[in-house]
């Protein structure tokens, strides 16, 4: 029999709000336990919500980039639930009417082909707390810190075919909700994480499968693995004769496998109604227009421009364009190395990203500023110094020594591009190697190369190699 | 509409509310009367009419994106009585 | 003792003629006379009422004294407060210290207003008699025998009985309107939105108002002008100037237009408190208005629309007793269910566990269009019908109650008769409207209330009507058999 795979996400990404959806509580990440949750956030008698006029601003950003439309009446719910992480027993959401409606994201494929995944809806709501298992004896206890962060539910169609496009798809919006700066994207931290909704069907049926919810997808990796081993175990249920339960599963990361999660037993009947301690969101077409001309130009866009416009392979346009802060300096290096597009390119996803990866800082930290790398790299387009050396006067203005110009000139880097003084070192180099030299003239072309390898050896790789092999043939 | 001991046992699990079984025929009894009371509204022609989910025709106000509250955590656990290390103890939490 | 309006009081305080704390002592020693047999006070704070009474004497004497200033007065025990407990007369609350004033506490508070203590109410506002309360019943200063209403009764009998001379209450479903009326006190219940209802400990959301209980409608203008406004921690405080309500009070009704729905004088209404009602509508005749006939065709659907929609709220707003953060918590469980269940079995009482299960039904898979839906669909209807009457009308008049206070324990077993004795309030609350019940006569020897509506902001009128009526009659001075003063029938 031959199956086919059919995946919903949901993402939820945390809003970047200094303060907290409903509550004027911080929202900083790490901080002591319970120390950021404040009466709202804890649901004591007698307090009452109000919204953060920010975390409404960046769903519609969300929206707007995605090309759906935006409500212009949207509508708070009640999801009610007992769970210890959600103090009022109910989780502020949108049900009926959410905030963003419809759009695409555009996935590229591995073939080189891409996808339009649609997106069903993005709704406002507030996130729950954290239950913490050590040391407790049996107990669990309750960290309320994270109660009441905005977050961006943004629900897809059951669009997607395997879990590498599963894969592309939350990258894809991962990038996206970095560049509209609406979300810090730290799935470590939980700032990013998803829910997958899982079938299977036999190819050619127009009916889904019973689908399973797979909760707790906070990297990556894990999602391929637990949508891949979740499609293995509904194969295996199906073709065994059983049916797959319509329920909700947690990824244990380290069995790799996923199992039924024992507290969404019976969650299913949330009594959704709309709050009636908030009013309807509304906003005119002026709010929604100032938004969408405050849009950031869009990934896809920036690497259109970068493969028209600098003559980039899409490749590397695509790996400038992964975020924001790197295309940003790569535009910013260009400013002051026109024309020098692809050696531009080169350095920033070569030297620059292994060094960035190398020290996990942020480009936007990088002490290789857009200014400090274009000073260096302005000098092997002039021919001052070699490839080779620039590898080493990046290392030494990474480790702060100073500008590309000062670093050459105290350590003497400079390339020996005056002919009289190679000559004479050439000449030193063939009086030493009387053999090489006579077997080069004995028609043992090939020991050129070990004779120019020598003089750069003599020069401590500061002659131009090309120079080098020319005069080196004249003299021979 | 009568309500079953199976409906009282199920509503009361949702609302995490223990009903014992000597308790049971009484809510059976009230609540049952209470939906009663309730039931006439199916006899209502509401048709095109607009549900109201709240009297006031306002819509919401939007805060200032500020950080305007301080650690008080000492003051709001004094109303727990189980605490350890600033977390608030339950039993056991099942995933 | 004579009981005391805070206008009165407000004057000698002023003039010098009592002091703050004089008056405190005074109130405190009446409480002590009288509450054991009345219960309207959950909680007496005599120490910090004294010590506020001596902080407001300074600023007497340093003549920056508000006309709240000295004033004693009583909250109902659902407003959170951090100087005395909050128990919204439930186990589940016993003992629990706010760590914030509501903001109708903080803006009584500030205006100079002493709190003396907190009173009796239905079990988080679910009753119509104080009968559900964990701390008892409280007795109808007028017939111990009899319940003074509810949920706001605490505040009406205090009131009543001269114990303090106005208190807080909230209005769901006429838990402000029905104790005035049972109790023989003016209860005035602001448009939804006019007061902040942050810090009020919440029943249904979208019906709750907070409001007050006093001897007079001019008192309820005076506390009102303090306690009304805007309240950023509020989303559905209206955005709105509080009028100068004292201002208004004595604006002629002259060409006012007041109308009197048929389907207040139905056959549930007494025939003897039909007879004072009727008699009073006629006063504001007198005094020059016109009245006129109106329907409100849907007023029959009001108790059970109120019944799907506030049940359904509660259930949701009272999760958050969980027994985890604040609040009654069973211990001896290792399992989070039991915990749960048990917690909540224990915390709250019987009506409202009876209330949680019935919104937990009507909001279950399944049954939300057939209830929740539909009774939304039925609020605009009769929200719809008051609008109709208000593009004709100025003010609505009728019944507050279909009969006057009813025996303690008549209605406890019957949860449907307690809820129809509503059936005059609710539409009120559905719709969002201001209301005041006022003392309209005797009927058997207890007090009936007439009933005033206005529209949505339209306190102003509803005060000023009230008020005028208030200056022609002396139901109002009536002071019941058991109260400071100690004799029945005199005037205050």
């Amino acid at each position: 029999m031959s199956w086919e795979t059919v995946i919903g996400l949901e993402i939820h990404a945390q809003l970047a709000t200094r303060s907290k959806i409903f509550s004027g509580a911080s929202t900083a990440y790490g901080a002591e336990p319970n120390t950021q949750a404040c009466a709202v956030d804890l649901g004591y008698p007698g307090v009452l919500p109000v919204l953060n006029a920010e975390a409404v601003r960046l769903a519609v950003r969300f929206g707007l980039a995605i090309g759906a439309s935006i409500s212009e009446r949207s509508v708070f719910a009640r999801k009610n639930y007992f769970y210890p992480d959600l103090p009022k027993g109910y989780q502020i959401s949108q049900y009926e009417l959410p905030i963003v409606v419809g759009g695409s994201i555009r996935i590229g494929l591995d073939d080189g082909g891409e996808k339009h995944v649609a997106v069903t809806r993005a709704h406002l709501e507030e996130d729950a707390g954290k239950s913490v298992h050590e040391n407790f004896d049996g107990e669990s206890g309750i960290d309320l810190n994270r109660a009441g962060t905005p977050l961006l539910e943004i629900v897809s169609e059951p669009e997607l075919s395997s879990a590498v496009e599963a894969v592309a798809y939350m990258r894809t919006v991962h990038q996206l909700v970095r560049y509209l700066g609406i979300c810090d994207g730290n799935m470590q931290e939980g700032s990013f994480r998803c829910d997958a909704n899982v079938s299977i069907r036999q190819v050619g049926d127009e009916q889904l499968g019973t689908r399973t919810e797979l909760k707790n997808l906070n990297s990556f990796r894990f999602i391929e693995r637990a949508i891949n081993y979740e499609i293995e175990r509904q194969i295996d249920v199906i073709e065994d004769g059983g049916e797959v339960v319509q329920e909700t599963r947690l990824y244990d990361s380290d069995r790799h496998e996923t199992r039924p999660m024992r507290s969404k037993e019976d969650a299913n009947d949330y009594r959704y109604f709309p709050d009636p301690d908030l009013l309807p969101v509304v906003l005119d077409s002026n709010y929604i227009e100032t938004q969408r001309a405050a849009l950031p130009e869009l990934p896809e866009a920036r690497q259109q421009r970068f493969v028209q416009s600098f003559g980039l392979s899409r490749k590397d346009a695509a790996v400038l364009t992964g975020s924001r802060e790197t295309a940003d300096y790569y535009e910013g290096l260009v400013e002051y190395l026109k024309g020098e597009h692809k050696l531009a390119a080169n350095w920033v996803n070569g030297e620059l990203a292994a060094a960035l990866n190398r020290d996990s800082t942020g480009i936007s930290e990088a002490r290789v500023t857009p200014k400090l790398l274009a000073g260096l790299l302005q000098r092997i387009v002039d021919g001052t110094i070699s490839g080779k050396i620039a590898k080493e006067v990046f290392e030494a203005i990474w480790q702060g020594e100073g500008e590309a110009d000062d670093i050459i000139e105290s350590r003497g880097l400079r390339q020996i591009s005056d002919s009289g003084e190679l000559e004479t070192i050439i000449d030193q180099v063939l009086a030493n190697n009387p053999s090489q030299v006579e077997q080069y003239r004995g028609g043992a072309h090939k020991v050129l190369g070990f004779l120019v390898g020598q003089v750069m050896k003599a020069t401590g790789g500061k002659a131009n190699p090309g120079q080098v092999n020319e005069l080196l043939r004249t003299k021979l | 509409m009568a309500l079953s001991k199976k409906d009282i046992q199920q509503i009361a699990h949702l609302a995490r509310i223990e009903v014992s079984d000597d308790e049971i025929a009484d809510y059976v009894d009230k609540l049952s009367q209470i939906i009663g009371l309730v039931d006439q509204l199916q006899q209502v022609n509401t048709t095109d009419v607009v549900p109201m989910a709240h009297p006031s025709d306002m819509y919401q106000r939007l805060r200032d994106d500020e950080v305007s509250e301080v650690n008080q955590r000492e003051l709001f656990q004094r109303n727990a009585s189980a605490v350890t290390d600033g977390l608030y103890r339950v039993p056991k939490v099942l995933d | 003792m004579q009981r005391s309006t805070i206008a009165e009081l407000s004057r000698q305080l002023r003039g010098g003629s009592v002091t703050s704390r004089a008056l405190v002592e005074r109130y405190l020693a009446a409480i002590e006379a009288l509450d054991g047999s009345i219960n309207a006070f959950i909680t007496v704070c005599g120490e910090q009422a004294l010590a506020a009474a001596d902080a407001a004497d300074e600023l007497l004497q340093s003549g920056q004294a508000g006309p709240l200033t000295g004033v004693p007065l009583a909250h109902k025990d659902i407003f959170c407060t951090t100087d005395a407990p909050t128990t919204c007369g439930s186990r589940m609350l016993e003992g629990y210290v706010s760590p914030f004033d509501a903001t109708a506490v903080e803006r009584l508070r500030a205006a100079g207003a002493v709190l003396v203590g907190k009173t009796n109410m239905d079990e988080f506002a679910m009753g119509s008699s104080t009968e559900t309360s964990y701390f008892g019943p409280t007795g109808n200063p007028w017939d111990l025998n009899r319940s003074p209403g509810g949920s706001s009764g605490g505040s009406a009998a205090a009131v009543a009985a001269g114990m303090i001379p106005a208190g807080t209450g909230t209005d769901t479903g006429g838990s402000i309107r029905q104790p005035a009326a049972l109790a023989g006190v003016t209860g005035f219940k602001p448009t939804y939105g006019r007061v902040s209802r942050y810090g009020m400990v919440a029943f249904a959301s979208s019906l709750d108002q907070a409001g007050t209980l006093t001897l007079t409608a001019e008192d309820a203008a005076i506390l009102m002008e303090a306690m009304a406004g805007f309240d950023p921690r509020d989303s559905t405080c209206a955005d709105l100037p509080v009028p100068a309500y004292t201002d208004a009070l004595n604006t002629s009704l002259a060409g006012k237009r007041i109308g009197v729905p048929k389907e207040f004088f139905d056959a549930g209404l007494d025939s003897d408190n039909e007879q004072c009602v009727r008699e009073a509508i006629a006063v504001f005749e007198e005094q020059g208005a016109t009245v006129v006939e109106v329907s409100l065709p849907n007023l029959h659907l009001s108790v059970p629309a109120y019944y799907i929609v506030a049940p359904a709220e509660c259930s949701s707003n009272l999760s958050r007793f969980d027994g985890v953060r604040f609040g009654h918590r069973h211990e001896e469980v290792t399992d989070l269910e039991s915990f749960y269940k048990l917690t909540r079995k224990e915390g709250f009482g019987p009506e409202v566990k009876r209330r949680i299960i019935t919104g937990a039904y009507v909001l279950s898979a399944g049954y939300y269009d057939a209830y929740y839906l539909k009774a939304q669909q039925v609020r605009q209807l009769i929200s719809e019908d008051f609008k109709r009457c208000f593009a004709e009308v100025d003010l609505l008049a009728g019944p507050t109650t279909p009969t006057p206070a009813f025996l303690l324990g008549e209605k406890m077993d019957d949860p449907v008769q307690m809820y129809l004795n509503d059936i005059y309030t609710i539409g009120v609350n559905l719709a969002g409207l201001p209301g005041i019940s006022v003392p309209c006569g005797l009927v058997r020897g207890l007090p009936v209330g007439l009933q005033l509506i206005g529209p949505q902001f339209g306190e102003s009128a509803v005060l000023n009507c009230a008020h005028i009526y208030q200056q022609q009659t002396q139901w109002h001075d009536l002071v019941p058999a058991i109260s400071a003063s100690g004799s029945d029938g005199d005037s205050r």
